[in-house]
């Protein structure tokens, strides 16, 4: 049985992706076997409601170029097929710019004089443990200062737990490079918005992401009830339904200030999570037994 | 002595460019002869590391100095590992011409990290 990947994703920040993807993770795992990846690698708060028990760390780390001064003719191959521009000829000598690497290696493979080897650098951790519930738990963190996310999310995935039935993966913000690496190769995912228009803008984007990457999505409205009815408006006639609304409540901002789980402290939510995986299981099951085109 | 000095358009009459990595052109000047030539600049829409590319631009044309209004930390070490000087001008030179002609009269400061 291959698990089903469901990823939490927004477009514009704090619409309530955390308190969507744990509410979701805490539902599935009362009769399910459940991972939930922090893949907001920038501020991960997953592990803040969850409050799993960290049993394993590992380093995150990418390839840099090491070049042996030796070796080096400064012929300057490297420096012109660097797209990043992470080198750079100057007088008798290459300049390496470790944040502005990718890690990609076409330096080490088209260095004719082979002066250029590969060393990891450190740029940031993953955290794997367990919560009390028995939900598996993995999150990554970029250290201060680094530039780039990417390669801990791609690193992060490494991890999921195949033997899992589901996957929660809670994205970042944002509709670039880090979210696509999230979403990529998930069955599902839930797009958190709220109803401004702010919240539709980056709502399009998010559309725009997932039409290319041609995965499945449905629409959770937060804070319902404040903003107009542009987002209801722009979804109709769009793939993508309105699967629930969690309304504007101050209730709500305080449960989640004291870092408890939307339905731990209001449990009437649990039937509408019930109900909207149940939907997820059933389009992700029908898509897989469709013919791969 | 060859200086190149980031510009806003192609020519000695163009606006100066404050920005180094991201000018839209390089006026490259022969102070021994007084001929010149507009060079684009490929790195003005680099999404990274734009200041490393126009670094590279000035090196690859054998400038002895590069001129503009300010420049970066990662440009900064690409030039003065190569050995080109580079000198900062203000918002109040109105064109290429004028950047230039102070230049000449030693009114600019060499920039130093």
């Amino acid at each position: 049985m291959v698990p089903i990947k469901i990823a939490v994703a927004s477009g514009k920040g704090g619409t309530g992706k955390t308190m969507v993807a744990t509410s979701l993770a805490v539902c599935l795992a009362e009769i399910h076997s459940v991972q939930i990846l922090d893949c907001d690698v920038e501020a991960p708060d997953t592990h803040l409601f969850l409050k799993p028990t960290i049993t394993e760390n590992q380093p995150a780390t990418l390839l840099l170029p090491q070049i042996d001064e030796y070796l080096c003719t400064t012929c300057g191959i490297c420096v012109d097929n660097c797209v990043y521009h992470a080198l750079a000829k100057a007088g008798d000598k290459i300049l390496v710019f470790p944040q502005l690497c990718h890690g990609c290696g076409s330096c080490q493979l088209l260095c004719p004089e082979k002066a250029i080897t590969e060393m990891p650098r450190e740029i940031g951790q993953i955290n794997l443990g367990e919560t009390d519930s028995g939900i598996r738990f993995g999150m990554g963190e970029l250290t201060i200062s680094e530039p780039m996310g990417t390669p801990i999310i791609h690193q992060l995935k490494k991890y999921s737990d195949e033997a899992r039935e589901f996957i929660i993966l809670d994205s970042p913000p944002g509709a670039s490079c880090s979210v696509v690496a999230t979403l990529y190769n998930t069955d599902y995912v839930l797009l958190v918005t709220e109803p401004t228009p702010f919240g539709l803008h980056d709502l399009k984007q998010m559309i725009g992401v997932l039409s290319v990457l041609d995965i499945p999505g449905g629409v959770i409205i937060n804070r319902d009830g404040i903003g107009d009815n542009q987002v209801e408006n722009f979804l109709t006639g769009t793939p993508y339904p309105i699967l629930m609304r969690i309304p504007f409540h101050a209730e709500i901002a305080q449960g989640l200030a004291r870092g408890q789980v939307l339905v731990d402290f209001s449990p009437n939510y649990s039937e509408q999570f019930n109900m909207l995986y149940e939907n997820i299981i059933n389009i992700v099951e029908h898509r897989r037994l469709l013919p791969q085109s | 002595m060859i200086i190149t000095i980031s510009s806003q358009n192609n020519s000695l009459e163009s606006a100066p460019s404050l920005r180094f990595g991201r000018a839209p052109y390089f006026i490259k000047y022969n102070l021994s002869d007084d001929t010149w030539e507009a060079l684009q600049n490929a790195a003005v829409n680099e999404r990274g590391g734009a200041g490393i590319a126009a670094s590279q631009f000035i090196i690859d044309n054998e400038s002895n100095a590069a001129l503009s209004g300010h420049f970066g930390p990662n440009a900064a070490r690409v030039l003065s590992q190569a050995g080109i000087k580079m000198i900062s001008f203000d918002e109040t030179y109105q064109t290429v011409q004028s950047v230039i002609d102070a230049y000449k009269e030693n009114l600019l400061n060499e920039v130093s990290f």
